[in-house]
């Protein structure tokens, strides 16, 4: 019995007839194109496909079927908190007067959206205890670049030139280095201590003129809360650099730990994690970045502001010449802020403290239950996401957590995160959320356990796992080392096709 | 809380299974020093009462006017089936297909994607996705770059302002941007300069990675693209050009002329406007690049049993491997959005989407045609495609005031490009298959009893 | 037993000397730990390496590494077919799998790498 459907459908382009399809739109008249030079013309059209409205809808269906979703079942995947998406939020998003709405509208037509935005900002100030919040970035990655370059100009501004690195813990998510390195800086990764955190003292040797900034992730990228933390922050402000805090593990820490309040100087959030956004098979998201005092002035522009009047404006171009300008066009995912906005006010505070609650009880719940059947690294309470390794069941029995993982397949779940952070052997990050009921907490422990079982009697039926999802492990290697990213009607013939 | 399962019951039975009495006890690591309390925020609302705030604050948006207003971001008649699939559950709720044996569904439909914006734009790879039309030339900016180990990129000025300031800020460490002007004069006005161009490129000791120029330009005329892209490649340089998807079912696309990068804006493919995003980021190259090219990339591949399948693959460029080398950190993308598109391409077909481009074709030029007649000429005589700046005295005041006419006239150029004094009192106007006649003949009476009447306001 | 006629790094680059030709390339414990690989990025004919310098890239399916050359020297050749077949360096690491050759610039620092008894042990400790 598959977890997802079991129909694969062939392509687009091989569903495709000339003739097929009708008109959605009334033809144009003839001469429509005459006017256009035929040097800047098409000669060869596009081979789009050809195909009608039902046959359309059916391939979008069919293919459906063979997708896991949080709306199918439990997706136990660390660091990316699998809440569940309010149907509300889509509803609201596509309200049309949010929908329609050009983002180049004049303010006075747009007051809805700014306002929403605005009370989004206040929002997100309240629950980091930052100065102020831009809600521009299109994902948490753009909102770490923001920050960085932010802070850059701080550095700038104020002639302290040589800071050229980035401390980042080596259990960081691969974002912070890559965003390092974006942004013209040399990252220095600082090993963990032997309990998971930061290791204050390797850290201290590495702070220095040169350092610019450090990005921590808090909670760790293991569930751990930095309990040095404060320590840390002093040591960085005393060293002449900020500090940036990577927001992914939110979720854990709602309503009681504000990291503006703590001293972060900036941080992003990732709102398709903590509030809920769809991840639509891999975005859109958004990743707003909460600011402190120091970096204020750097905001990117337009900030969204109140009037005199009650009512909301966009800062004029050129308005602020301190800001860092701006990393895309227009204001921000305003469709996926409006969901956000949405979770965020049917919440209130006492919600969202309890969202933490809920996430973190799941997760130790959780824990120790997996902890039955599967070596637990750090044995001491974790936040809203725990990590298990599979090391132990290597070394007796050969099956690697990769095995466990695809075997979950077949006992009807999506499998955790694994092998993220790299400092742990054969690891699995995984995540409950809140949103789940304990008797899914239990089935999905009985079923980590069960297969642990399974190592021991029959390894290979885990090791040639999955058996029962539409199609089986696949050659990797061949993928990326024969490259076929566009289909050619010469590239499908020498492949089955489905149909 | 909304959206939780647990009972109090179910609170204590966790609780007593981990032997503590309290959740508080799990937060005990948190310094007392650093803890917060509470959050002041507004009491929970049940969704009645929000729904009704949402619709209330919806409907302080105007959304009814005749718009004319283009610019990067284009009304068109999305295809109903469009959001019936985007609905779906499987689709929205899924997370990125790391693990490919239950994600196929998500897996081929990009691989659907990047092969139907391979046919368009004429490139064999394309990304499965960027944030946006801007960030997506800003990457290929330092794609240029890395390529040709040079530092300097020349973008022409009639590129979008949002994406040449998005440039300029990914640019800010190290790189240098400068701009190509355009022509003032003439046939070709509001063009790129090729003889500036040219100059540009041969300056000695400073040579150039990259040349960024749009088809149709900002200002929607059409750009002699094989000629940049000629001056460019003669100069070691990589051509980038920054494309509107609709157009490329009647114009020529980015590979025909030569094109090394194309980068550029989906919204147009079935993507509301939402007051700013989520939408599209175009990106796309020669297989020569694929190594440099960011973003996630899905192919076609076999399984253990020798089934077609996909999977996401050269995946050693991203983030999460390459970390601090990585070409991009870019992680989560704008998939749904790309599955909108390759569902509106599916739907409207190669014929749909030419009737498309060629009906705001059309509707462009009666517009042309009364605007002109109602006072308000184009401003640069070359051809365009659906969308082109006309003259208006007082632009910005007048634009404010066909508003409370019941029309969005465009967008008022001094209010993007206040460098252009010969765009000072400018309107960029746009068609597309959903303007109708009437809103044209709205638009010009209106318009033309501005113009007509002296400035000083006298009262209708 | 790794081939006795060759040296090795701690990085896992292995080098055979012939005269002033230093072939070098990753030995199969490198090759095995990081899984299938699809790509070798090698530098340009002609480029000089100092001892220990980055002088290209390996990529498996699921992890990259640096590759740092064993001696200094000018890049003589570059193995072509890895393009068309990078999986020789997971079939035959020190034959078909070898990455690039090297004018040797100076012997002496064979002396300084490990001969095949103390890379076993290093990976045997591994």
């Amino acid at each position: 019995m598959s977890v997802v459907g079991e129909k694969l459908q062939p392509t687009l382009f091989e569903r495709s007839r000339p003739g097929r399809g009708e008109g959605k739109i009334p033809h144009p008249p003839k001469d429509a194109l005459d006017r256009i030079p035929a040097a800047a013309r098409r000669t060869t059209p596009a081979a789009l496909p050809e195909l009608n409205e039902p046959e359309v809808v059916r391939h979008y269906v069919n293919l459906s079927h063979l997708n896991y979703a949080i709306d199918t079942g439990f997706y136990p995947l660390g660091s990316c908190t699998m809440k569940f998406n309010p149907k509300l939020n889509e509803w609201a998003a596509r309200l049309p007067g949010f929908a329609n709405l050009h983002p180049l509208a004049p303010d006075e037509i747009a007051q809805g959206s700014l306002q929403l935005l605005w009370e989004l900002e206040q929002a997100l100030v309240e629950i980091s205890g930052m100065r102020a919040v831009t809600l521009q970035p299109a994902a948490g990655a753009q909102g770490e670049l923001c920050g960085i370059l932010m802070i850059r100009a701080y550095h700038r501004s104020r002639d302290d030139t040589g800071r050229d690195e980035v401390l980042v813990p080596d259990s960081s998510h691969g974002t912070n280095p890559a965003t390092a390195s974006m942004a013209g800086f040399k990252t220095i990764t600082i090993p963990s201590a032997a309990d998971g955190g930061v290791d204050l003292e390797k850290f201290r040797a590495a702070l220095g003129p040169r350092t610019a900034a450090v990005m921590i992730t808090n909670p760790s990228t293991l569930g751990l809360f930095e309990k040095r933390i404060g320590e840390l922050l002093d040591e960085v402000h005393a060293a002449g650099a900020l500090a940036y805090m990577d927001g992914a593990n939110l979720n854990a820490i709602l309503g009681r730990f504000k990291p503006g309040e703590a001293g972060f100087d900036v941080m992003h959030f990732n709102v398709h994690k903590t509030f809920s956004t769809p991840h639509g098979g891999g975005g859109p998201g958004a990743g707003p970045v909460g600011v402190g005092e120091r970096l204020l002035p750097f905001l990117p522009a337009p900030r969204v502001l109140p009037s005199d009047d009650g009512r909301f404006r966009l800062e004029r171009l050129d308005e602020r010449p301190t800001s860092i300008g701006r990393l895309r066009s227009f204001v921000g995912n305003t469709g996926v802020l409006v969901r956000a906005y949405a979770y965020i006010r049917a919440h209130g505070g006492t919600g969202l403290r309890q969202v933490s609650d809920d996430a973190v009880l799941a997760a130790n719940y959780l824990k120790k239950r997996v902890g039955e059947a599967y070596d637990i690294p750090f044995d001491r309470p974790c936040k809203h996401e725990f990590v298990a390794s599979a090391s132990g069941i290597k070394h007796r029995t050969g099956v690697r957590t990769l095995d466990i993982a695809k075997r979950l397949i077949d006992h009807g779940y999506h499998p955790p995160t694994i092998y993220f952070p790299l400092t742990v052997d054969e690891g699995m990050l995984i995540e409950p959320t809140e949103t789940e009921s304990v008797e899914t907490l239990d089935a999905f422990a009985d079923a980590l356990i069960a297969i642990a079982r399974e190592a021991e009697t029959d390894p290979d039926l885990v090791k040639s796992a999955p058996h029962t999802a539409p199609v089986g492990r696949l050659d990797e290697a061949t993928a990326a080392r024969q490259p076929n990213l566009r289909w050619r009607p010469m590239a499908g013939a020498d492949m089955p096709c489905p149909d | 809380m909304p959206y939780g399962p647990h009972t109090a019951g179910d609170r204590e039975r966790m609780l007593a299974a981990l032997g503590i009495a309290s959740v508080d006890d799990l937060f005990a690591d948190i310094p007392e020093a650093l803890r917060a309390s509470h959050l002041d925020l507004p009491e929970p609302e049940p969704e009645l009462e929000l729904a009704a705030r949402l619709q209330r604050l919806a409907g302080r948006n105007r959304t009814d006017l005749a718009s004319f207003l283009g610019a990067g971001v284009y009304r068109h008649w999305t295809p109903a089936a469009v959001d019936q699939i985007l609905l779906r559950g499987e689709w929205y709720t899924a997370y990125t297909p790391y693990q490919p044996e239950i994600s196929q569904g998500t897996l081929q439909s990009i691989y659907e994607y990047e092969s139907l914006i391979a046919e368009l734009v004429d490139l064999d790879v394309v990304s499965a996705s960027h944030y946006d039309g801007a960030a997506a030339t800003a990457e290929a900016g330092l794609m240029t770059c890395r390529a040709t180990r040079r530092s300097r990129v020349l973008v022409s000025k009639a590129v979008h302002p949002h994406y040449r300031a998005t440039l300029a800020a990914y640019f800010g460490g190290g790189l240098e941007l400068d701009d190509i002007p355009l022509v003032a004069d003439g046939e070709a006005a509001g063009t790129t300069d090729l003889a500036a161009l040219e100059r540009l490129l041969a300056e000695d000791g400073r040579p150039v990675a990259g040349v960024i120029a749009g088809q149709p330009n900002f200002l929607g005329l059409l750009e002699p693209m094989e000629e940049i892209g000629r001056l460019a490649h003669a100069a070691g340089a990589l051509f980038v050009s920054v494309i509107e998807p609709v157009s490329l079912a009647v114009l020529a696309p980015p590979g025909a002329y030569g094109a090394d990068i194309a980068a550029g804006e989906g919204q147009p493919l079935g993507i509301a406007p939402q007051y700013g995003g989520p939408y599209l980021g175009l990106l796309a190259s020669t297989d020569a690049l694929v190594r440099q090219i960011p973003g996630r990339l899905v192919g076609m591949t076999t399984d253990v049993n020798g089934k077609r399948a996909f999977v996401m693959t050269l995946r050693a460029r991203e983030q999460d491997i390459r970390r601090d080398k990585a070409a991009s950190n870019i992680c989560t993308n704008q998939a749904l959005l790309a599955l909108a598109a390759s569902v509106y391409l599916a739907t409207i077909g190669p014929h749909g989407l030419r009737d498309v481009a060629a009906q705001g074709a059309a509707r462009a030029a009666r517009l042309e045609t009364a605007l002109a007649a109602a006072g308000a000429p184009r401003i640069h005589p070359g051809p365009y495609l659906n969308e082109f700046a006309v003259r208006v005295p007082d632009a910005r005041a007048v634009h404010r005031r066909l508003i409370e006419q019941g029309v969005l006239a465009g967008l008022a150029l001094a209010d993007v490009l206040p460098d252009e004094p010969s765009l000072a009192d400018a309107l960029l106007v746009c068609a597309t298959e959903v303007t109708t006649d009437d809103d044209i003949a709205l638009f010009a009476s209106a318009l033309s009893a501005e113009i007509a009447a002296p400035l000083s306001g006298a009262s209708r | 037993m790794v081939p006795t006629d060759l040296r090795y790094t701690k990085d896992h680059e292995w080098v055979r000397v012939k005269g002033k030709e230093a072939t070098v390339g990753i030995t199969e414990y490198a090759a095995s730990q990081l899984g299938d690989i699809v790509f070798v990025e090698l530098p340009d004919v002609g480029r000089s390496l100092a001892q220990f310098a980055a002088f290209g890239v390996v990529e498996s399916v699921k992890a990259v590494s640096d590759l740092f050359a064993p001696v200094s020297g000018a890049v003589a050749a570059i193995n072509d077919a890895l393009a068309g077949s990078p999986e020789s360096v997971n079939t035959d690491p020190y034959g078909a799998g070898w990455m690039v050759r090297l004018e040797l610039g100076d012997p002496a620092e064979i002396d300084e790498l490990l001969d095949a008894t103390a890379y076993d042990a290093l990976i045997a400790a591994g």
